[in-house]
């Protein structure tokens, strides 16, 4: 056995760091392109989509992260894609994060008046238009801190990827620890890691939202 | 490539299922009460206006509020026995249930104290209340009817987030589903089948507390 000082285990750490990063960047850019497809389709007005979206939404919501991981891992082999753990992961997560952000956007337009809407029809203007110019702008402005603080969520979520078995930080801590013997030390500094990433992003929703908050007054 | 699906598989081994899905049960009702009694403690030290304990409080908070629960998981489960503390691994999936739904629960419930009006206080000390008796009657009741919905959707994430609790090796319903599948080879099927029984769990969960809630709150603020 090779000896490990605490500088490789942070170190090897850090290297495997970078793929939780990667992951979550993903995730979160695909995500939010899934959900804002979504989020249209869920607010044109069609009935029957807007069932579906909500039977997506239920469906995200109400099982486990793991589940849909080894739904998406084991299910799409026998369709007949092959899918490493990363893609698996990574598709996996982004139907996690779509579904949430979805949802968390629909919020946000709801609450814009229904008067910008229909101001905006006697305008003329269609869907698209509404949509582009007089909704999301205003949506987006309260939609930025709820986003940015589901993004904690979805860097805590990659690390149930490691059971799929991709090598992002869980996983090259269990790695270290079966290597080391010193779980202590290792999951502690892991557990540093996701806090250094984690801590940033939830203090800069908190001052987004009391921004927010503020301008309301 | 065309695969036969096979549902019939897993029938033989409903009774692990069964257990699977009771041992997630237990794990979240335990978690839930304690939890939620944690974080209203917690909640209650973060709103006095004693600055160590709520710093503790709010230490412990973030750290777990940006960690993920599988790290928490393994430290408590890997990590603590270095410090004498060993754990079976139920012990250490209630534990790990309890300190996340704690530190969530503490946010929740604060959030939910802080909107009490100040002049409800202060009418509980004019009439000669004493701190036990303000925190109870007049704080937390209206405090908890108010976040009710947060804790519950809360209370439903963790049951859901239980289900990683089968890394260590916690004979919960993932784990019974891990087990079948190394068994019959049919991973999709007993993966599907567990993913459906944990959306009828977490559809239940919702309701049950939802009823629960109206329990506590609607009725007795009549009184």
């Amino acid at each position: 056995m090779s000896e490990f000082s605490l500088w490789d285990i942070v170190y090897n750490l850090l290297l495997a760091a970078r793929w939780t990063v990667l992951l979550s960047l993903t995730a979160f850019v695909l995500g939010g392109i899934v959900g804002l497809l979504l989020l249209m389709v869920r607010t044109a007005g069609n009935p029957w989509a807007m069932r579906l979206v909500r039977g997506y939404v239920e469906l995200f919501q109400g099982t486990p992260l793991l589940m849909q991981l080894f739904i998406v891992f084991f299910g799409l082999p026998l369709i007949g894609i092959d899918v490493s753990p990363w893609i698996a992961a990574m598709l996996g997560l982004t139907l996690f994060t779509s579904a949430f952000l979805t949802e968390i956007w629909r919020g946000c337009v709801e609450s814009i008046g229904l008067g910008q809407w229909e101001a905006s029809a006697s305008l003329g203007m269609n869907f698209r238009q509404q949509m582009r110019y007089i909704i999301l702008p205003q949506a987006l402005r309260i939609a930025v801190p709820p986003t940015v603080g589901f993004s904690v969520q979805v860097v805590k979520g990659t690390a149930v990827a490691s059971i799929i078995g991709f090598v992002e930080l869980t996983k090259a801590g269990t790695m270290i620890t079966n290597a080391t013997y010193a779980p202590f030390t290792v999951y502690g500094c892991v557990a540093v890691m996701y806090f250094l990433i984690c801590f940033p992003l939830s203090l800069y929703a908190r001052h987004l939202e009391g921004k927010l908050r503020h301008v309301a007054r | 490539m065309a695969y036969e699906f096979d549902f019939g598989a897993i029938v033989p081994h409903w009774q692990l299922l069964l257990d699977g899905v009771v041992l997630t049960t237990e794990l979240t009702v335990i978690g839930a009460v304690v939890g939620v009694s944690l974080g209203t403690l917690a909640a209650w030290a973060r709103a006095s206006r004693a600055p160590v304990i709520s710093q503790i409080v709010g230490i412990y908070v973030e750290l777990i509020r940006n960690t993920p629960f599988l790290v928490q998981l393994f430290f408590i489960f890997f990590g603590l026995p270095a410090l004498g503390v060993k754990l079976s691994e139920f012990q250490a999936a209630v534990l790990a249930m309890i300190v996340n739904l704690g530190a969530y629960s503490t946010e929740i419930i604060r959030a939910g104290i802080l909107a009490i009006p100040k002049g409800q206080i202060e009418a509980a000390q004019s009439l000669a209340m004493n701190r036990v008796q303000i925190f109870r009657y007049v704080i937390i009741r209206p405090a908890l009817k108010k976040i009710w919905p947060a804790l519950s959707s809360q209370i439903v994430i963790v049951m859901l987030g239980s289900s990683v609790c089968s890394q260590i090796a916690a004979e919960e319903l993932t784990f019974a589903a891990n087990y079948i599948q190394a068994v019959n080879f049919r991973a999709f099927e007993v993966y599907f089948v567990a993913t459906a029984l944990y959306l009828v769990m977490s559809v239940l969960l919702r309701w049950g507390l939802k009823i629960f809630g109206n329990f506590l709150f609607e009725r007795r603020s009549h009184v």
